[in-house]
């Protein structure tokens, strides 16, 4: 399956931040965005994911499930958690699992899931106690709780300590290592197989 | 169906736990309906004959109360942007989520009513019809509030404009709710105006989870 984004044109307000971009994301690859701040990134990706609708252009699977929307394939986690602070990590992780029809063996891919990024202690503490890095993880670990094919991450680093970084860069070369394709908006190098790089700064066309 | 009620679950268990939300709606309905006694006098026929209107009119305001945090703690720390790309289509999100909301405010105000009854001296033999208008019409009132709550989301203290919103789409609820409760109605009219009542309360859950959802999309973008 890919991912692909054809002659994409997106306004904010008034500016046009991105044109003409197109590309594809084949399975197993994984696509970072770069650039300066403002340079599109967050709106690129709320694009794929669907909240935002193109001036022009079109995103769509190919070779997915044909009846789904791109979000409904897609794990999209953006600059907030998702994390109620009063569930439990267990109960926040148990939920998305439930929700997003994370299929059988529920308890284990949510055991797995926390136990990836380093949860598996805290899993009875109430989320408001946990550290903003440790929420971060949390709301990483929705990606393992439920099976989507693609993932759309922005800036998934943000407070996150090096060590969680390798965990994240793991996670994610498992899942394109599966079949899985990811598109992530970074500014910090992570340490990923397969992965090419797309600058939002260098397809600006001068106003 | 199941995410359906993942959801619903996971918005009553937080309402239970915060707890913020039904004890402000309860204490609030116990407060004005106490006021009204000391404010009118203690005239118990006056009080009986308007103790229908006094009781649906505080359950309205306290219900309203609780009202603008049925969306907006969702999209503030993002879990709105991520039920969105769940299974679930929105309008059956804002279902679940307006259906929590009557779960854990209608059904409490609907049974703490026929207590403040007493400090009205409402008649006694309108006791389970209050409890029974009061359950059939809270629907309405939590699945009409949700379409509010959707368009006042991004507002910065957007309660007062809920309100506006919401108070004028609450009166025919108000108006059969009282005429079911009102001794005078009589056999004939309480049946009547309670399947009033009821088909109002029918049209919203079908209807408010769409308009609410519609609003909702907007603001994703």
């Amino acid at each position: 399956m890919q991912l692909i984004a054809e002659d994409l044109a997106i306004d904010r307000g008034a500016r046009r931040v991105i044109d003409g971009l197109s590309f594809a994301v084949k399975a197993g690859e994984a696509l970072l965005l770069t650039g300066p701040n403002g340079a599109g990134k967050t709106t690129l990706l709320r694009t794929l994911a669907g909240y935002i609708r193109p001036f022009r252009g079109l995103v769509r699977v190919e070779g997915g499930d044909d009846e789904l929307t791109v979000a409904e394939q897609a794990h999209v986690v953006g600059h907030t958690n998702a994390v109620k602070l009063s569930l439990s990590v267990a109960e926040n992780a148990g939920f998305w699992n439930s929700y997003l029809d994370g299929g059988a063996d529920a308890e284990l891919r949510v055991d797995a899931a926390l136990r990836h990024f380093g949860l598996e202690d805290l899993s009875e503490f109430p989320a408001a106690y946990l550290s903003a890095g440790q929420k971060r993880r949390l709301g990483l670990a929705r990606l393992l709780v439920a099976r989507r094919p693609v993932w759309l991450l922005d800036e998934p680093t943000a407070s996150l300590d090096t060590a969680s970084s390798e965990r994240l860069a793991a996670a994610v070369n498992d899942h394109t290592n599966s079949g899985g394709l990811a598109v992530i908006a970074t500014h910090l190098p992570l340490a990923l197989e397969r992965a090419r790089t797309l600058n939002l700064a260098a397809q600006k066309v001068p106003a | 169906m199941k995410s359906f009620w993942a959801l619903l679950h996971r918005d009553v268990t937080l309402a239970i736990r915060e707890g913020g939300a039904i004890g402000t709606a309860l204490g609030f309905f116990l407060v004005v309906v106490s006021l009204m006694p000391l404010g009118l006098g203690p005239d118990l026929n006056l009080l009986s004959r308007i103790a229908a209107g006094i009781l649906w009119i505080a359950l309205l305001l306290a219900a309203l109360l609780s009202l603008n945090r049925i969306f907006e703690a969702d999209h503030e720390d993002g879990t709105l942007d991520v039920l969105a790309t769940g299974p679930l289509p929105l309008e059956l999100v804002t279902a679940a989520k307006s259906l929590a909301h009557w779960v854990t405010t209608g059904i409490p105000l609907a049974i703490m009513a026929p207590v403040l009854g007493i400090l009205l001296n409402l008649d006694l033999a309108a006791y389970p019809i209050l409890v029974a208008t009061t359950l059939v019409g809270t629907p309405a009132v939590s699945f009409l509030g949700a379409i509010g709550a959707a368009l006042t989301m991004k507002t910065r203290r957007g309660g007062l404009l809920l309100a506006l919103i919401v108070l004028p789409l609450y009166v025919p609820t108000l108006i059969f709710g009282i005429s079911a409760v009102s001794a005078g109605a009589g056999p004939t009219g309480l049946a009547a105006s309670f399947l009033i009542l009821a088909a109002i309360s029918l049209v919203t859950i079908v209807l408010g989870p769409l308009a609410a959802a519609a609003a909702l999309k907007v603001h994703l973008q």
